[in-house]
């Protein structure tokens, strides 16, 4: 019952956001609706870090690597071979893909905190490397002067912030719903279970690290196609983009949502990206440490939220589940007796 | 003067950035050998230590006026505070102890955020300038080279200060309850001992060595605005690259960052850039999968 209520209310808020995301580029201004594309794009790797921290259990600090990848493949190469955003979002997936794909083996046999830390490392070594490779990236100057780009084939250039953001706004939708078919598939059945008991699944044959594998590159794409989005939206990037703060908003965004959570994901991380640059607005000075206080006040609010993550579910079994054992096959008894009578 | 055994002429050039490259590389071990504690003691990532860093680098800033009694206040103050800041976080992650490494690497976070912000603020947004004591300002000759003299006596220093890191988990009672409580935590509170001081401890002597790391090593990588968020890069690619919790691994890892951060840029310029991933890459292939089973504080 409560469960029905629950999921009223999420399927209510869902259709209410998605409205309000249609028509805001005519409710807001030009520098809003620039804003607005951003967050959209940094809540598409909020849903690359739910995917690898809630549903496969991988907590992971370094979505930013392959999402920045992906956004300097598409500067620097994707606006070199075609105009064309699909053919973009393209090479920037592939980038992040293959950036991914390259570091599985640092990643994949690691578990829990270590992961963390590995994954920090690769972000963070990443954004270095934009930092120094001044001949291609600019350095810390950034890429600017990117020439806009037309979403298909025959279709006119992006030319303002209200087009730019409905573009982002189509691309992010059709990808998210990409993400949700493929968790409804064996693929990502086989995912969740591995995150809850990966022993059992691999004594039962599954190659646990190969679906990891798949996870980690399937996310890398995603982020990097994401990386993609905010080359459309901001036409201009810097290593400053790529930060590891931004990692760690995301993956508060991501706890917010909800962990496992893939709409969740989107809208805690786009929630905690628009608190950022509102505080970053109205307190031009103190805003990292209203930020910091406010994200410890979080995870004091917010404890339980997180505790679907590859290890720490083990603990919470014993309790909850012993009690239901009983009441299940009794359940199941009393139900055919009421249509007996009847 | 110092003299050190002059090398043929093809490694001449380079004598001085392999110096350099250990100064650093010890700074740096001095650095990550807190985090390998609070990593393979209490299991937390602390993404607020950095920031401990920046505080021992600002109070050495703040503190030094180029006599050898500032130097020994700046350490004090600059070790206690940085502690006492360790003592905080440990205090803050109290209430989420029993929760997981994400929430408390997010509330680390948060507290690395604040910390950096409110350090910005009470010492300005400027990277302060360090005076270092004006008998160690000068240079030495080093095989025919001029050398800075501090950058000499801080290889001694924290060649020293390794060493005694090293007796300390080896030979004390408190190293000897940080590796029991490494290899089986439960059971080191089973004993009598709590958690949560366990905890407390290794914090602040995580604190207490970033601390010291950051006043000593302030003319080597000095106080500013992105301080932190380097010296948190470099000691985690160290611990990553050291195994993971092995201090002997850790110090050979800081040295090979340190090699590659100075001698790397020197002989190869154009691939800079890429010398830590591909470090990263070459202890990967070397090490293959040992890294996620191997963790021991030893």
């Amino acid at each position: 019952m409560r469960d029905e209520v629950i999921r009223r209310v999420r399927g209510a808020v869902a259709a209410l956001v998605l409205a309000g995301l249609v028509v805001a580029p005519w409710a807001v201004d030009d520098y809003t609706a620039a804003i607005l594309a951003r967050t959209l794009a940094l809540g598409l790797v909020g849903v690359s870090v739910a995917l690898l921290t809630g549903v496969a259990g991988m907590p992971t600090l370094g979505q930013t690597a392959p999402y920045a990848a992906g956004a300097y493949a598409c500067a620097v190469l994707g606006s070199q071979i075609s105009d064309v955003g699909v053919v973009q979002l393209a090479v920037a997936a592939g980038a992040g893909a293959v950036l991914a794909a390259l570091t599985v083996p640092l990643v994949v046999p690691a578990r829990g905190v270590i992961v963390l830390m590995i994954t920090l490392a690769i972000g963070e070594l990443v954004v270095t490397v934009l930092g120094r490779w001044r001949s291609v990236t600019g350095g810390t100057d950034g890429l600017a002067g990117i020439s806009p780009v037309r979403p298909f084939w025959g279709l006119p250039v992006l030319a303002n912030d209200q087009a730019r953001y409905l573009y982002t706004l189509v691309v992010v939708a059709t990808l998210v719903g990409a993400v949700l078919l493929l968790l409804r598939t064996r693929f990502g059945l086989l995912l969740r279970a591995g995150r809850d008991d990966e022993t059992r699944l691999r004594a039962s044959g599954h190659r646990v690290p190969l679906h990891l594998s798949g996870a980690h590159i399937a996310a890398g794409a995603i982020a990097g196609a994401a990386g993609s989005l905010l080359v459309v939206a901001q036409q201009y990037i810097s290593p400053a983009d790529f930060g590891f703060d931004t990692s760690a908003l995301l993956l508060l965004g991501v706890v917010i949502g909800g962990t496992a959570s893939v709409g969740g994901a989107l809208v805690g991380a786009a929630l905690v990206i628009a608190v950022r640059d509102w505080l970053f607005g109205v307190l031009p000075g103190h805003a990292p440490l209203v930020l910091g206080a406010l994200f410890v006040a979080t995870v004091y609010l917010l404890p339980t939220g997180v505790n679907r993550v590859r290890g720490a579910r083990v603990r919470l079994r014993p309790p909850t589940a012993p009690p239901s054992r009983p009441d299940a096959p009794a359940a199941r008894d009393h139900a055919p007796v009421p249509e007996l009578h009847a | 003067m110092i003299a050190v055994a002059a090398g043929t002429n093809r490694i001449d050039p380079y004598l001085i950035p392999a110096l350099d490259g250990v100064a650093y590389g010890l700074l740096v071990f001095v650095a990550a050998s807190g985090l390998v504690f609070c990593f393979g003691v209490a299991n937390i990532l602390n993404l607020a230590h950095g920031t401990l860093y920046a505080i021992g680098g600002y109070t050495a800033a703040a503190l030094l006026d180029g006599g050898w009694a500032s130097l020994a206040l700046a350490l004090a103050v600059g070790v206690l505070a940085a502690a006492a800041a360790g003592v905080l976080l440990a205090g803050l992650l109290t209430p989420v102890a029993t929760g997981n490494h994400l929430t408390q690497a997010l509330l680390t976070f948060g507290v690395a955020l604040a910390g950096g912000s409110l350090l910005v603020a009470g010492f300005g947004p400027d990277d302060p300038q360090v005076q270092v004591p004006a008998a160690l300002d000068g240079s030495v000759v080093v095989a025919g080279h001029r050398y800075a003299a501090y950058r000499l006596v801080f290889i001694v220093v924290a060649a020293v200060i390794a060493a005694g890191l090293y007796l300390a988990v080896r030979r004390t009672r408190a190293g000897m309850l940080v590796r029991a409580a490494v290899d089986d935590a439960e059971m080191v509170a089973c004993m009598g001992v709590s958690p949560a001081r366990i905890r407390a401890g290794v914090l602040a002597a995580a604190g207490a060595l970033a601390g010291a790391a950051g006043v000593l090593g302030a003319p080597i990588i000095g106080p500013g605005a992105d301080t932190a968020d380097t010296v948190l890069l470099l000691s985690l690619v160290v611990v990553v690259l050291g195994g993971l919790g092995s201090m002997a691994g850790t110090l050979l890892a800081a040295l090979a960052i340190g090699e590659i951060q100075t001698l790397g840029v020197a002989l190869l310029p154009s691939a800079a850039p890429f010398l830590l991933f591909a470090a990263m890459a070459a202890v990967l292939a070397v090490r293959a999968r040992g890294f996620a089973t191997n963790r021991r504080v030893t």
